[in-house]
């Protein structure tokens, strides 16, 4: 069947799509804890950054998507990231030790974005998907995050990069289990953004 | 000088033109679409860079489930204490994935403007009228068939600042997932028969005449409801990669 195609996600998804404690896809309790699902390291990373246009100015109406999986390499996923409250209809919030796997944030006014989870299990990346104003078709791209161990060389999209674009894929560490990772629409350090076949 | 529509039907003409020599079919819009000026500093120049690993982590994606979605989420008509102004409408469908399976249990949201063509949102601008009665957020989650419903009302028309005397035809924006990240979609459902159609960037950012088709509703009288509200028909097709399709999902 022929798909349905694609249309921006416009200026005023604001009230919509983005929900409270989007951004927290480490379950606080698991968290705070310190107990580990089945990973070997269960607290919790941020990961921050800027969304820019092709002149280097900030997008303030981005909306960022986070999928991984599990830190245990689960990809099953698990409802959960919008619970509702049933009293009110309004958002609950995350019910604190479920891993959902999901995220979602959008750029404030400055065009930063932030949000915390836990490493993922089996690959060393999030996928992301970005939408904005004046995108017509989301962007996929990845967030590599330079753990221990991981060798940039065996990833099978890494290693067909050439060093300048692979560079735009990988995380920056910042601060203790903080990364940094701007997003660049267009321009001199324009992200690499995916097509999966 | 700001740019008139002349300007930007002379632009969608030649894009369109250029579409049809060029002879290969495109679903979905360019990302670099010079009419829809927002566009401009928005689209990588880079070309995409293709993944065909059957480990990818987009191959699986989220699910949603009861938790996420309320009983009164898919009636936008009944989240206040008041009927909101305008024409109320059904609009369902279904959801498929390109071998025409149905995408089950999957996360539906919707938002729109309301009959004024104003959001409820603090930077639309648009001096219409505000309805206390009308948010204009849906969800819902798709059922066995993939199917989904929606009870609102029809969106009114809206200027937008493209360029001047510009205006959006009435829509309401989709927002998709399938069984797998590579899979979603966020889109607009159009109305048959719209005159702003040929005016429009944004719809007609699709060149392809046959896929811009796909964006409009069928009006269905049989899903009208007497002495309550018209129905309109619109299914989905979600994109993605071939391995999304072609094994049997979950
Ligand atoms: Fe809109």
């Amino acid at each position: 069947m022929l798909p349905t195609p694609s249309q921006t996600v416009g200026p005023f998804y604001g009230y919509a799509l983005p929900f409270p404690q989007g951004g927290q896809i480490a379950p606080a309790g698991i968290a705070l804890t310190g107990i580990a699902p089945a990973g070997p390291d269960a607290r919790a990373i941020t990961i921050h950054g800027h969304v820019h246009d092709g002149a280097g100015e900030p997008v303030p109406d981005a909306l960022l998507e986070i999928w991984q999986p599990a830190p245990d390499g689960s990809r099953t996923g698990a409802p959960g990231s919008l619970r509702r409250d049933q009293t009110t209809g309004g958002y609950a919030g995350r019910d604190g030790v479920t891993f959902t796997g999901f995220g979602r944030v959008a750029t404030d006014p400055d065009g930063s974005y932030a949000f915390q989870t836990l490493s993922p299990g089996g690959v060393p990346y999030l996928s992301v998907c970005v939408f904005a104003r004046g995108l017509l078709h989301h962007l996929f791209t990845r967030i590599y995050l330079p753990l221990p161990g991981v060798d940039w060389e065996s990833d099978p999209l890494l290693a067909g990069l050439d060093p300048d674009r692979r560079r735009t894929l990988i995380a920056e560490p910042v601060a203790e289990r903080v990364y940094r990772f701007d997003v660049h629409l267009q321009g001199d350090k324009e992200t690499v953004f995916l097509d999966f076949r | 000088m700001p740019l008139t529509q002349q300007d930007i039907s002379r632009e969608i003409a030649e894009r369109s033109r250029a579409y049809t020599e060029a002879g290969q079919i495109q679903h979905h819009p360019a990302r670099d679409y010079v009419p829809y000026r927002s566009s401009l500093l928005r689209h990588p120049k880079q070309p995409l860079v293709t993944v065909q690993d059957p480990e990818a982590v987009e191959l699986s994606g989220p699910v949603f489930g009861r938790t996420d979605v309320t009983e009164l989420d898919p009636d936008l008509t009944g989240q206040h204490p008041g009927e909101p102004l305008g024409e109320r409408i059904t609009v369902t469908g279904r959801v498929l994935d390109r071998d025409g399976r149905p995408v089950r249990g999957q996360l539906v949201e919707v938002w729109q403007a309301n009959a004024s063509g104003r959001y409820a949102h603090q930077r639309d601008r648009h001096p219409a009228p505000l309805d206390p009665n009308f948010t204009g957020i849906g969800r819902c989650l798709t059922d066995d068939e993939g199917g989904y419903r929606f009870t609102t009302i029809k969106p009114g028309a809206y200027p937008w600042r493209n360029h001047g005397n510009a205006w959006r035809p009435a829509h309401i924006h989709f927002s998709l997932f399938g069984n797998a990240f590579a899979q979603r979609l966020v889109t607009q459902m159009y109305f048959p028969g719209d005159p702003l159609f040929a005016y429009d960037p944004i719809l007609q950012s699709v060149t392809d005449p046959a896929a811009r088709n796909r964006l409009v509703a069928a009006y269905e009288h049989d899903l009208s409801v007497p002495e309550w509200s018209l129905g309109y028909r619109w299914d989905i097709v979600l994109d993605g990669p071939a391995a999304t399709w072609i094994e049997e999902g979950h």
